[in-house]
């Protein structure tokens, strides 16, 4: 297996972008991630894309990808892991190029959500859970992740002020960050004002639909001097798991199991302990969700999320970093590009040129990324080379 | 001995009272209570209609009868408001039973006697040695047209009855049958229309008390029993002074009609409603009691039955909950706001 | 939804059938084709209990396509008697009355309806016991 590096990272804007489709979005970002590059040539590319079809109407996106990035005849394929599609994307790319099957790859991660209305949005997000044993009888997201919050609650006694403060945190990070999709600074009374959506989660405990697009470039680590324009980042290791689709088949609703055994196989694989690192960017798709993956990480004790976060240890500057781009709740939720761009702000924190929001001196840095209630995760450890 | 070996009621939870209704009308809410006996109605949850409410219904006549469901051969559901125009109410029920695929299904339609139509051929099936058990169901989310008489009363509830011919397991036997019709068109619903037309106090001698009193009297006679004879007895109760005053006119006591007179909390349930006031009777009744029945539909017609409840009756009693149980507790009650958006009055997008 | 598709689940739906299997007795609602924990491939049907309480509950305030007559309304993961979980709506149920653990029955309901003129969809919900 050949080391791998990642040389090269660039989004496209994200927000509600009326003028711009599934290609213009992937073009843009992918222009930004080649343009950190010297390279001449891509030899594979990967797409993450949780539902083209149900958002655009458009499937088959290997072939359109490589189309419309002007690389007609590369072999590409798409992966699809609902929400953690973009991190399995990049786990494939990774894989080709440790594997030497390819020495140049890039990854593409995409979602166009608002050419769908609100109805279409919600069933095609819920394809990502048990289309017969839970949307058939009335489930949304918000609503089953608001019942992993109550049973949250209920067991443990986190309160619904620390799900507020994850959004606060999240939303203060995003202020820094110039690609947000939002940049406003929130107080947990106006979290716990905004509309009712899934007691006990309200409007601003949820991630927002967004149209959006992440790009990296990866290459054997012995390339990325020559094909390299900056400090090449480092892909330490990859862990990966699923669990049952519905959240009613697991043992314990509040326990995130595939997040825990992708988060213990990458550490064992990277040689290293939670402690270790130095920021991560976790999939907080909901409020409640960031308070139990900190604790599936490691990063605290089982079922004191809602403590760490009330505590300031994952502010930026504090004991460990989460979500400083501002996670999925401001910076945007594009389904399919939010696991790539994790990897985005990695790459940009551990090279140092993330402004306002840097960490300091980060050497090892987390992503996270999950798909529907917690049925897949892939949690992704990159260092600085 | 043929007779009832199960029987199951339900009632929705909600309720609507007779003041919440007049007051969007400007009507006088007193002239319904005191001059119709009306006080409130039950109001069937969005997710409630027929099937919903014969499904409950009829899983309880299977526990108080304790048989095998698969041996039910003949399943008749008897509603005016079926959810379909086309297809079976009845294989939804049977199938959710599981008396499926051995059993004949029909649905009835006979304004509010659909369900006592359904009783009385599913009793004649086993009668006639056709099928072991036979099950006739009554129910309805009754419709009224907003703003008419009948929104006082339309309610909605199921009453299900299981038939048998096994002499121990007979709750009430059926002792004898009567049917009395005419084309009388006194109510209809055409195709396609979603409230149904009355002809006003047409409704009341010449459809209601001719058909309830000459069938009362003919099954009398063809069972050669008389008034005094019964323990109990109950009438179709489209509102509450109805039944009663049909009670005065065959020679009946209110204390006969009133263990099955359920109308005033409960308005009219259409093709549940005798079915319905039966299953309150035999929650009480005691062997040896003489129970008649006469339903009404109108287009119109009038089905009687006679029953004796066996010494089994008391056993089955407690199987399941009482239907004056389900009437009295456990309420809520809507606005008339919700009543509209429960009942899908309110025109919204697709 | 497609009446096939509906059709389908109609015993899991109607009955709560669910397969157990014959050789280490655990119980899959749906039933499978595998047992994820002995990896046997036999199984028996069974009818899960009617009865059971609340393990976690929300209030649906946003619904999806369909539900909006029945808005808000309150859906669970229900533990019901013989230890199985499934995620069903309590009826009858108002936002205030709902608890972890509160005891519920299984009753026979109207899911949704596929617009004004498709397939009326029935199943499982519950109501307090």
């Amino acid at each position: 297996m050949r080391e791998v590096a990642v040389i090269g990272a660039g989004m496209s804007r994200w927000g509600e972008l009326w003028h711009q489709d599934l290609r213009d979005l992937s073009c843009e970002a992918v222009l930004k991630a080649l343009a950190e590059t010297k390279a001449d040539r891509v030899d594979s590319i990967h797409v993450g894309c949780m539902t083209g079809g149900l958002f655009a109407g458009q499937e088959h996106l290997a072939s359109v990808m490589a189309d419309c990035l002007g690389f007609a005849g590369v072999p590409a394929s798409r992966s699809e892991s609902a929400c953690a599609s973009g991190g399995v994307a990049f786990k494939a790319a990774y894989a080709e190029v440790a594997a030497g099957l390819c020495d140049v790859a890039l990854v593409v991660g995409v979602e166009k959500m608002t050419d769908v209305g609100g109805d279409e949005a919600t069933y095609a997000l819920g394809t990502a859970a048990d289309q017969e044993y839970e949307c058939y009888n009335g489930a949304t997201f918000p609503g089953l992740y608001a019942m992993m919050a109550v049973r949250h609650m209920h067991e443990f006694g986190t309160t619904r002020r620390q799900l507020s403060q994850v959004a606060v945190k999240n939303h203060s990070n995003g202020l820094l960050n110039p690609e947000a999709q939002y940049h406003a600074k929130i107080t947990a009374e106006e979290v716990e004002s905004s509309a009712h959506v899934a007691d006990p989660l309200r409007l601003l405990d949820c991630s927002p639909i967004t149209d959006g697009a992440a790009a990296l470039v990866l290459c054997p680590l012995d390339m990325a001097k020559k094909l390299g324009k900056k400090a090449p980042v480092k892909v330490l290791a990859i862990g990966h798991a699923t669990d049952t689709i519905a959240l009613h088949s697991r043992k314990d609703v509040c326990r995130l199991a595939a997040v825990e055994k992708a988060a213990e196989r990458a550490y064992k694989a990277a040689s290293l302990k939670p402690e270790d690192i130095d920021l991560a960017e976790v999939h907080d798709c909901f409020t409640i969700a960031e308070i139990m993956v900190t604790e599936a990480l490691g990063f605290a004790r089982r079922g004191e999320g809602g403590k760490l976060v009330a505590s300031g240890a994952t502010a930026i500057g504090g004991k460990i970093p989460v979500n400083t781009s501002g996670g999925l709740k401001s910076k945007g939720h594009p389904v399919g590009a939010t696991g790539v761009a994790q990897l985005v702000e990695l790459a940009v924190q551990l090279r140092g040129e993330a402004g306002g929001r840097q960490v300091k001196k980060p050497s090892a840095g987390l992503a996270q990324n999950m798909g529907g209630t917690g049925g897949s995760s892939i949690v992704s450890i990159l260092g600085v080379a | 001995m043929v007779g009832i070996i199960g029987y199951g009621a339900y009632i929705p939870r909600n309720r609507i009272k007779v003041e919440e209704i007049a007051k969007v009308w400007g009507t006088d809410a007193q002239s319904y209570k005191k001059g119709l006996m009306l006080e409130e109605k039950s109001v069937p949850a969005p997710d409630q209609d027929t099937i919903t409410m014969s499904v409950e219904a009829a899983r309880k006549a299977v526990r108080r009868a304790g048989i095998d469901p698969a041996d039910i051969g003949a399943l008749y559901v008897g509603s005016e408001s079926h959810p379909y125009a086309v297809k079976p109410s009845g294989t939804v029920v049977a199938e959710a039973l599981g008396s499926t695929p051995e059993c004949h299904t029909s649905d009835f339609e006979f304004a509010c006697k659909a369900g006592t139509e359904a009783m009385f051929v599913a009793s004649q099936l086993v009668k006639a040695g056709s099928v072991r058990y036979a099950m006739g169901v009554g129910a309805d989310t009754s419709q009224g047209a907003p703003g008419d008489a009948l929104e006082y009363s339309a309610a909605s509830g199921a009453a299900a009855y299981l038939f048998g011919a096994e002499k121990e397991k007979v709750v009430a036997e059926l002792i004898d049958t009567y049917a009395y019709m005419t084309d009388t068109p006194d109510f209809w619903r055409r195709e396609h229309m979603f409230y149904p037309r009355h002809g006003g106090r047409f409704t009341g001698e010449q459809a209601y008390f001719r058909h309830i009193t000459s069938a009362a009297k003919g099954m009398m006679a063809k069972a050669k029993m008389k008034p005094a004879d019964f323990d109990y007895v109950v009438f179709h109760q489209p509102n509450g002074k109805f039944p009663l005053r049909a009670g005065k006119m065959l020679g009946f006591t209110d204390k006969q009609i009133g263990t099955g007179w359920l109308v005033n909390k409960l308005g009219n349930t259409y093709s549940g409603a005798s079915p319905l006031g039966l299953t309150a009777v035999l929650d009480e009744a005691g062997a040896g009691d003489l129970i008649l029945v006469v339903s009404f539909g109108s287009g119109a017609g009038s089905d009687g039955f006679v029953f004796r409840a066996t010494k089994r009756l008391k056993s089955v009693q407690g199987l399941a909950e009482h239907t004056r149980d389900m009437l009295d507790r456990n309420k809520r009650y809507v606005d008339y706001g919700t009543y509209l958006k429960y009942r899908k009055m309110i025109i919204m997008n697709e | 939804m497609q009446p096939q598709r509906y059709w389908r689940e109609i015993p899991q739906r109607y009955r709560l059938e669910a397969g157990r299997c014959r050789r280490c007795g655990k119980v899959f609602m749906p039933p499978r084709g595998l047992c994820d924990s002995c990896r046997s491939t036999e199984f028996e049907t069974i009818r899960l209990a009617d009865r059971g309480k609340v393990h976690t509950y929300t209030v649906i305030r946003v619904p999806p396509a369909g539900f909006a007559a029945q808005s808000p309304y309150v859906l669970a993961v229900v533990e019901l008697d013989d230890g199985v979980r499934l995620t069903m709506q309590v009826a009858d149920c108002g936002p205030d009355e709902v608890r972890v653990g509160l005891p519920v029955r299984v009753e026979f309901r109207k899911i949704n309806e596929v617009g004004k003129s498709g397939v009326i969809c029935y199943g499982y919900k519950v109501v307090p016991a």
